[in-house]
């Protein structure tokens, strides 16, 4: 009774330790900050120290433009992610169901994957100028390929001798397609979903810094061109605690759905005999 | 029993059928289109020859070529020599963890700013801006393959006594390579991207600026030639790239491919 009890307990004191040492990395990080433009290293004009940046980011967050810049960011970037994520699971489970299709497509995938996104920056100004289709062009492209190749895959690693039991027992498109497919490839997409969430985000706010498009990518080019230095890395933080909140809810998300997708199919298994 | 065509031939039938077919409807669809920002697939064609072509296209190809090239091998270099020791030691790792994470998170875009306040407009400023984008991909990567290697060679190793320099080039690196080209291969695309913005931004010459300029001054066919221009970079250097993965990991890919027949 006593072996586990103390191995939970020595458990859960090596991961406060592992914690506390991030905690002294990320306090250390911000004295750094604070030291660096303090003593004279770098002109403070270029970084301010981090206790001016963080006044700078109370103040900004008292103001009603910090939040609509955050909500535009987080709009664009869900609408793109939504869009490529039904795009590239629709596309993705077309063409991995036929494998005539999937030789097919496969070398213009492998040519059209690489294109960088932003080289469609200039198309999309003139088309849309500097409103959110703009954002959501290069979003699109750029996360679309992330869950379109997963989905492929994901697809191509269906257990045959599922599928053909699926096909004896007279189930129909659909049916192969929710029962048989799907439940393989939605580890796959997961992973696609995690890749695609981050990268979404980068477009999202490249665009905003290039074209000008409303978020908190265009707060930080105009406080930079404005000279509010201070406000400007008080977004450019901003902008990284939301990456850091978006690639831990991925991975959250796919942790959850890749820990209920067996114990699911095993339930239904159950209930089912 | 299939295969009463030749594989061969019937595999590159299978390869530029459709790449042909779209082609060639953009081909036919837009060679009478009156609409501006769509030009004929032809006009393009001929604008892509005379433009990037000539010793003034080199201007702004090769600039921004030497830009990429050494932001991205500078970012390589300096993310497996961080990530190695980060890898290595426990508590270095989860010290420098966070913080890792956090500026890997920082959409690497919008450091253009900050760098033009530290290193101007620039050469410096466009490598520089490649380099703190490419970094953390190869760097994560680098630790998290580090951590991930082999633990009874990591003894085998430490048994024999191993110098750190035969340590280091025939334990360590081969075998954190996979996980490292895979950090290598996240940069590339950030590399690129961060090459056209560092240069739409503040730049005299180079693709994104020439890129800018086409579209500000609405020379639509230019402009056009100019993204494919880009994409045909994106293309050559992903295939380079898994050339060059190819060389390395050959030794990985087999090994993996014998584990599984097995």
């Amino acid at each position: 009774m006593s072996a586990p009890t103390t191995s939970v307990r020595a458990r859960t004191s090596a991961r406060t330790i592992v914690w506390l040492q991030g905690l002294a990395g990320l306090a250390g990080f911000a004295a750094l900050l604070e030291i660096v433009p303090r003593i004279g290293l770098v002109s403070p004009l270029y970084l301010p120290p981090f206790s001016t940046i963080m006044v700078a980011l109370y103040k900004e967050m008292m103001t009603a433009e910090f939040w609509t810049a955050l909500g535009d960011t987080l709009e664009a970037w869900a609408i793109g992610l939504v869009i490529s994520v039904i795009a590239g699971v629709v596309i993705g489970i077309v063409i991995g169901s036929s494998q005539v299709v999937r030789t097919l497509t496969h070398s213009t995938i492998e040519f059209l994957r690489p294109i960088p996104s932003v080289a469609l920056i200039p198309l999309a100004v003139l088309l849309f100028g500097s409103q959110i289709q703009s954002t959501l062009i290069l979003v699109v492209y750029a996360s679309f390929w992330q869950v379109l190749i997963q989905v492929l895959y994901g697809v191509q690693d269906v257990d045959p001798v599922a599928r053909e039991t699926a096909r004896s027992y007279g189930l129909g498109t659909w049916a192969q397609i929710r029962y048989v497919t799907w439940p393989t490839t939605l580890p796959y997409l997961m992973t696609g979903v995690r890749l695609a969430a981050a990268v979404a985000l980068i477009l999202a706010i490249t665009s905003e810094v290039a074209i000008d498009t409303q978020g908190l990518g265009k707060e930080i080019s105009d406080t930079e061109s404005g000279g509010a230095v201070a406000a400007m890395y008080a977004y450019l933080i901003v902008a990284g605690i939301i990456g850091v909140i978006v690639n831990l809810g991925a991975r959250t998300l796919e942790r959850r759905v890749l820990a209920w997708h067996p114990s699911m199919r095993l339930d239904s298994v159950e209930a089912r005999a | 029993m299939k295969t009463a065509v030749p594989a061969l031939p019937r595999r590159i039938a299978a390869t530029l059928a459709l790449p042909v077919a779209l082609i060639a409807t953009w081909w036919f669809t837009s060679a009478h289109s009156q609409n501006f920002y769509f030009p004929p697939l032809r006009t393009i064609v001929e604008t892509f020859g005379k433009l990037w072509f000539s010793s003034q296209a080199m201007q702004n190809v090769v600039p921004s070529l030497v830009r990429f090239s050494v932001g991205y091998l500078a970012a390589a270099v300096l993310g497996i020599a961080i990530g190695i020791p980060v890898g290595t030691s426990r508590n270095l790792r989860n010290v420098l963890e966070p913080v890792l994470e956090f500026l890997r998170a920082v959409p690497p875009p919008v450091l253009v700013p900050v760098l033009i306040l530290f290193a101007g407009l620039g050469n410096e400023m466009k490598a520089l801006v490649i380099v703190s984008g490419c970094i953390w991909p190869v760097l994560l990567n680098t630790v998290a393959g580090v951590r991930a290697l082999d633990e009874v060679l990591a003894e085998v190793v430490r048994s024999y006594r191993i110098g750190p320099f035969t340590r280091f080039w025939h334990f360590i690196l081969p075998g954190a390579s996979p996980q490292i080209f895979t950090g290598l291969r996240q940069s590339l695309s950030i590399g690129l991207i961060l090459m056209v913005i560092s240069e739409m931004f503040a730049a005299s010459d180079g693709i994104g600026f020439a890129l800018v300029q086409y579209q500000r001054s609405f020379a639509i066919p230019e402009m056009w030639s100019g993204i494919i221009l880009l994409g045909i970079i994106g293309i050559v250097l992903s295939l380079i790239f898994r050339a060059f993965e190819a060389w390395i990991l050959g030794w990985y890919h087999g090994l993996r491919q014998s584990q599984r027949a097995n």
